[in-house]
C-alpha cells in the first residue's frame, strides 16, 4: 500500500463533502452524527475508482457496495446487523453489499484522541442500540444524494422517484444502478438538516433475516484474523508468565533456549506499576522471540526457569470459605446495600412463614477460541497493531501511554475476532506486544499459548448468594432479602468503592418492583486472584441464584412453578425501578407463557422428564428458558430447550436467534462443566480438558428461539440468551432427580447428590 | 518441481549418467498441490500450513491440540495438525479447510450448509468443525444424531445445534466428497 493511500484522509468541516487529493475522482461524504469533526476515512475504503460515500458506506462505480463496520465483530454478528442497518437507509441490493472493519477511528485533537466513529465496543450489548441511534443517517444520506443525482439527470423533482435494491427507480418506471449514479452523486452538496431516516412500513432489510455476511470467507478458511496476519521481519513472541502477578524471575538460564535454531532473543517484561488492571502487562513473564512460531514454542520448553512467589498463596476454597462466613454473620455490615425497600425486616416479622437457601457459583475464565495475540509494527512516527480487541480506544490508551506516539499516529486494525466474552476489553497483551516490540526493535507477533490464556486470565469471581423469603397469610411473597459475596470485577481498576458492587449485581434485577419489601446487599471480597469483566456479568449468577430460589419457593408451597411467577409478576403493568428503569411485566409474562406454551408446560406436573423454567430482565430486554431434561441411571439429557426473547425491534432475526441459541448453549456449558480453581494462587486448568466446554453430546439437539414481534428501538441481545439458561435446567433437573442443585457446575454437584 | 524433471536422465546417453543427489526435505500433497518442506522436519503440521504456507485456515487450538480447531485430514483421515511432525507427512495427501471447495470455487456441500444454516458464530472454530464433519460424512454418509454427538469440536460461541443442522442437510444432499 502507497504512502499515499495509507494518509488519512479529511472531510470538509462546513459542508461535510470534499474532493480528495491523490484519488482520482474519489469523493466521500460526511458522517451526520460527526458534526465539525474531520473523520478520516479509512485507507481500505478508499480507491482510485471509487466514490466514498461516508466512512460508513462505499458505492463503487460498478453498483457494489462496501459498509464499513466500527464495532469489532467477535461473533456476536454485528458486522452484519450494523451493515443491514444501513443498507435498508440506503436500500442497497443485499447481495451486492460487502463489509470492511474500520479499525480504530481516532485523530488528533490538540493531542488528546477524538472517537470520529463514536461507539466502537462490542460485547456489552450496546452495539446495536447505538448505530439504531446515529448509523442510520449514513445510509440514508447517500440514498438522498443518490436520488438527487437522478432527479438532475431526469429533469424531475426527486420527491417524485423511489429507491430500491440498488436502483432509483423513476416515474415511468425507468431504473438507474446506483453505480452509475455515484460520481454525480458524490458531487452534490448534502442537506443542511440530517436527511430523514425511514419509516418502519419502508424496512426492506430490517427484520428480515440475513446469514453471516462473511460466512463464505469464514467456511472457506480465508477469513483472516489477528494470529493470521503475517507482518514482514516480525518476530514470534511466546511467553512463559509468573503464576503470582506480584511475583518475580528467582533464576533464568536461556542457554538452551538460545541454541534453538531460529530463536533470537529472550526479554523479560513485568507489570508497570500504578498502572490499571488491564491496562498493562499481568504477571511478570519470560518472553522468547523466535522466526516461526515452532522455534519459539521450542526454546519456551528448553528454558530454565523458576519463579519467586509473591507476596499472596491464596486457594479457591479458603475464597468460598470466607464467603461463607460472611454471608452466614448476621452481624456482618454490607459493603453496599444495593437497593432496599420498603421493611424486610419488619415484614419479617409479620410473616407467616419463611423460606431460605445459599447458591454457590465457580469461579471462570474466558476461554475465547482465538488466543490472546497481538501484531505489533513499531516506527518512530507509526505504531500499526493487529489486535483482536471489544474495545479499540482501550487498546489505543495503551499503545499511547508506552509509545508516546500522537493520537493519529496509532494505526489499530481490527479484524474478526475469534470471541470476545470481556477478555478483550482489557489490554494487557497489547501492552506485552509493544514493549516486545520496543526492546527487540522489530515488528512482533505474540501468542499466548492456550495455557497461558486459561492460568493467565482475569477471572470472573467464585460468589455465594444468600436469600431469606417471607411469605404471608395468602402465600404472597411480602420480605426477600438477598446477600450476595463475591470479589468484585472493577476493583484495581479505578473504579470507587461505593461502585464496586455493580458488576456483581443489578439493583434492578428481579424480583426488584414485585416485592413490598426487598433488601439487596453486596459483601466485597478480598482476594488476589485477578477479576475483570465477563460476558452477561453481573445477571448469569445473579439470575440463576434467583431463579433457582423462586422455584425453591414454588416447592415449598406445593405449587406449579409458573403458576409462583405468574402470581409473583402479578398484572402487567409498567413498575418504575429507579434511576430511569422500568419493569414491564406484560412483556415478562409474554415470555414466560410462550417458552410454557413451547415446551407444553401443561405436561409440568405428569412428564417422566423434567421441565424447569425461568425467565429475567436485560436492560429493557426480557428472555425466558424451558429446559426438558431426563435422566437415564446417572447420564443427563437435555431433551429440549426453548427461548423467548423480546430485544423490541429485531434488526436481523436470523442473527439474532443465532446469538441467543448459542448463549443459550454456552450458559448451558458453563453450567454443565465449568469451574476454575486454584491453590497456592496458581490456577489449576491449563487446557481443554481441564476446562471442558460442553462436548456436542452433552448439549441439546436443538435450541428453540422464539422472538417476539416489536416495534420499539432494538435493545442488545449480546448475552440475552445466557441469564436464564442455567436456572431452567437446574429447575428442571429437580424435577427429573429431586436434586436441587444449590451449587455450579451442576454435573459434578447432581452426581454428588444422587 | 521442475527440479527433478531436469535431473532426469536423457535417453541415450547412459554411459555420461551422474548419479542423482539425494533430495532434501519432505515431500507431501497439500490440497492437491505438491510441497516439499526443507526447513526442520520436526515442524508440526500446523506451524508449516500457518507459518510457512500460509495456510491459516487451519487454527491453533492448544499445546496438545485439543479443541479441534486444528483438524485436518491425511490420507482421508482425520488428524490433528498439531501432533503431527512434518516428516511423517512423507508422500501424503493432506485436506485442509482451503482445499474443500472446488477449484471453481463452488463451495462443498458442507461448506453450503454450514452457510445456509447459518452455523458460524466467531467462526475460529468452524474450519475445525467443516473437516470432522467432512470425516463423519465420509465415514457415515447418513449419520445419526449419535454420530454427530462423537465430533470432538470445542465452540464457546455454541453453534453446536446449528452445526448439528448443517451436518444433516449436507448428508440429505448426498454431502459426501
Amino acid at each position: 500500500m502507497s504512502r499515499a493511500t495509507e494518509s488519512t484522509m479529511q472531510l470538509s468541516r462546513r459542508h461535510f463533502l470534499k474532493v480528495l487529493a491523490g484519488t482520482a475522482g474519489a469523493l466521500i461524504v460526511g458522517i451526520p452524527f460527526a458534526e465539525a469533526v474531520d473523520a478520516p476515512v479509512p485507507p481500505s475504503m478508499l480507491g482510485d475508482t471509487l466514490y466514498g460515500l461516508g466512512a460508513y458506506v462505499r458505492i463503487d462505480a460498478d453498483g457494489n457496495v462496501v459498509i464499513g463496520i466500527r464495532d469489532p465483530d467477535t461473533g456476536t454478528g454485528t458486522s452484519t446487523s450494523l451493515a443491514r442497518i444501513i443498507a435498508d437507509e440506503l436500500d442497497a441490493d443485499w447481495t451486492r453489499v460487502s463489509v470492511v472493519p474500520l479499525g480504530l477511528g481516532v485523530e488528533d485533537n490538540n493531542g488528546q484522541p477524538r472517537w470520529v466513529y463514536g461507539h466502537q465496543t462490542s460485547g456489552l450489548g450496546d452495539s446495536i442500540p447505538a448505530a439504531w441511534a446515529d448509523l442510520r443517517g449514513a445510509g440514508a444520506l447517500a440514498r438522498w444524494l443518490l436520488m438527487q443525482a437522478a432527479a438532475r439527470r431526469l429533469g424531475v423533482p426527486a420527491d417524485r422517484l423511489r429507491c430500491e435494491e440498488g436502483h432509483v427507480v423513476a416515474p415511468d418506471g425507468r431504473r438507474f444502478d446506483y453505480g452509475a449514479l455515484a460520481e454525480a452523486a458524490a458531487k452534490i452538496a448534502p442537506p443542511d438538516a440530517p436527511v430523514p431516516t425511514k419509516t418502519p412500513d419502508r424496512y426492506t432489510l430490517i427484520g428480515q433475516p440475513a446469514g453471516e455476511i462473511d460466512a463464505r470467507a469464514i467456511v472457506t478458511g480465508q477469513t483472516a484474523y489477528a494470529l493470521d496476519t503475517y507482518v514482514a521481519e516480525a518476530l514470534v513472541a511466546v511467553l512463559s508468565h509468573c503464576p503470582w502477578p506480584d511475583g518475580s524471575v528467582d533464576s533464568l538460564d536461556t542457554t538452551e533456549t538460545l541454541a534453538v535454531k531460529g530463536v533470537v532473543k529472550v526479554v523479560q517484561i513485568k507489570p508497570e506499576a500504578g498502572v490499571p488492571l488491564g491496562q498493562t502487562v499481568r504477571s511478570p513473564a519470560v518472553a522468547v522471540l523466535a522466526e516461526n512460531t515452532w522455534a519459539a514454542l521450542q526454546g519456551r520448553a528448553k528454558l530454565k526457569l523458576h519463579w519467586k512467589a509473591g507476596a499472596q498463596s491464596e486457594s479457591s476454597a479458603w475464597f468460598e470459605q470466607q464467603a461463607t462466613d460472611v454471608i452466614n454473620d448476621k452481624s456482618a455490615q454490607p459493603t453496599t446495600r444495593v437497593r432496599n425497600d420498603g421493611d424486610v425486616d419488619a415484614a419479617g416479622k409479620k410473616a407467616s412463614r419463611r423460606i431460605e437457601a445459599t447458591y454457590v457459583q465457580p469461579w471462570l475464565a474466558h476461554a475465547t477460541a482465538e488466543p490472546m495475540n497481538c501484531v505489533v509494527k513499531l516506527d518512530k512516527d507509526r505504531a500499526v497493531l493487529v489486535v483482536p480487541t471489544q474495545a479499540p480506544q482501550q487498546a489505543w490508551k495503551v499503545v499511547q501511554r508506552l509509545t508516546g506516539l500522537s493520537p493519529a499516529q496509532i494505526d489499530i486494525r481490527v479484524p474478526r475476532v475469534g470471541g470476545g466474552y470481556g477478555r478483550r476489553l482489557d489490554h494487557d497483551y497489547v501492552a506485552e506486544a509493544v514493549m516486545l516490540a520496543k526492546a527487540v526493535e522489530r515488528p512482533v507477533k505474540l501468542l499466548w499459548t492456550r495455557d497461558e490464556d486459561l492460568t493467565q486470565d482475569y477471572y470472573r469471581s467464585a460468589s455465594v448468594h444468600k436469600f431469606s423469603a417471607t411469605l404471608d397469610g395468602k402465600r404472597q411473597i411480602v420480605g426477600w432479602n438477598q446477600r450476595m459475596a463475591s470479589a468484585s470485577a472493577l476493583a484495581q481498576r479505578g473504579v470507587p468503592d461505593d461502585r464496586l458492587w455493580t458488576s456483581e449485581i443489578d439493583a434492578h434485577q428481579l424480583p426488584a418492583g414485585l416485592v413490598p419489601n426487598l433488601r439487596s446487599d453486596w459483601y466485597s471480597l478480598p482476594s488476589a486472584m485477578l477479576r475483570g469483566p465477563s460476558r452477561g456479568m453481573p445477571h448469569v449468577s445473579n439470575a440463576f441464584a434467583v431463579e433457582s430460589f423462586v422455584d425453591e419457593i414454588a416447592y415449598a408451597l406445593k405449587e406449579d412453578p409458573l403458576v409462583t411467577r405468574l402470581r409473583l409478576i402479578g398484572e402487567p403493568r409498567m413498575i418504575p425501578l429507579g434511576d430511569g428503569r422500568t419493569l414491564d411485566t406484560g412483556r415478562l409474562i409474554n415470555v414466560l407463557k410462550l417458552v410454557a406454551d413451547r415446551i407444553e408446560w401443561k405436561n409440568w406436573l405428569r412428564t417422566v422428564n423434567g421441565l424447569g423454567i425461568a425467565c429475567w430482565h436485560v436492560d429493557g430486554a426480557y428472555v425466558a428458558h424451558a429446559v426438558e431434561a431426563s435422566l437415564q441411571g446417572n447420564k443427563l439429557n437435555i431433551e429440549r430447550v426453548v427461548c423467548a426473547v423480546d430485544v423490541g425491534r429485531a434488526i436481523n432475526p436470523m442473527g439474532l436467534g443465532g446469538q441467543v441459541a448459542g448463549a443459550t448453549l454456552d450458559a448451558l456449558s458453563a453450567a454443565l462443566n465449568l469451574s476454575v480453581s486454584y491453590k497456592d494462587s496458581q490456577v489449576q486448568q491449563h487446557n481443554w480438558k481441564d476446562y471442558p466446554l460442553a462436548s456436542m453430546a452433552q448439549l441439546p439437539d436443538t435450541t428453540d428461539v422464539i422472538i417476539v414481534p416489536g416495534d420499539r428501538d432494538p435493545t442488545g441481545a449480546s448475552f440475552l440468551g445466557m441469564p436464564t439458561a442455567a436456572p431452567a435446567l437446574a429447575n428442571a433437573v429437580f424435577r427429573v432427580s429431586a436434586v436441587r442443585v444449590r451449587r455450579l457446575p451442576l454435573l459434578k454437584e447432581m452426581l454428588r447428590m444422587l | 518441481m521442475a527440479n527433478a524433471q531436469d535431473q532426469m536422465p536423457t535417453p541415450g546417453t547412459s554411459n555420461t549418467i551422474t548419479p542423482e543427489k539425494v533430495r532434501e526435505g519432505v515431500d507431501l500433497e497439500i490440497n492437491g498441490k505438491s510441497y516439499r518442506h526443507t526447513g526442520d522436519d520436526q515442524m508440526p503440521l500446523l506451524w508449516y500450513l500457518r507459518d510457512v504456507l500460509r495456510l491459516t485456515g487451519t487454527k491453533y487450538s492448544g499445546e496438545h491440540g485439543e479443541g479441534g480447531y486444528d483438524l485436518v485430514l491425511v490420507d482421508g483421515k482425520l488428524a490433528s495438525a498439531t501432533n503431527l511432525p512434518v516428516v511423517k507427512l512423507a508422500g501424503k495427501k493432506v485436506t485442509t479447510v482451503e482445499g474443500l471447495a472446488a477449484t471453481d470455487g463452488k463451495l462443498h456441500p458442507l461448506q453450503q450448509a454450514f452457510v445456509d444454516e447459518d452455523a458460524i458464530g466467531c467462526g475460529y472454530c468452524t474450519p475445525g468443525w467443516l473437516m470432522a464433519a467432512l470425516d463423519l460424512l465420509n465415514r457415515h454418509p447418513q449419520p445419526s444424531d449419535n454420530d454427530i454427538d462423537q465430533l470432538p469440536n470445542l465452540c464457546r460461541c455454541g453453534c453446536q445445534t446449528r452445526v448439528r443442522r448443517a451436518i444433516k442437510r449436507a448428508a440429505a444432499k448426498g454431502g459426501r466428497a
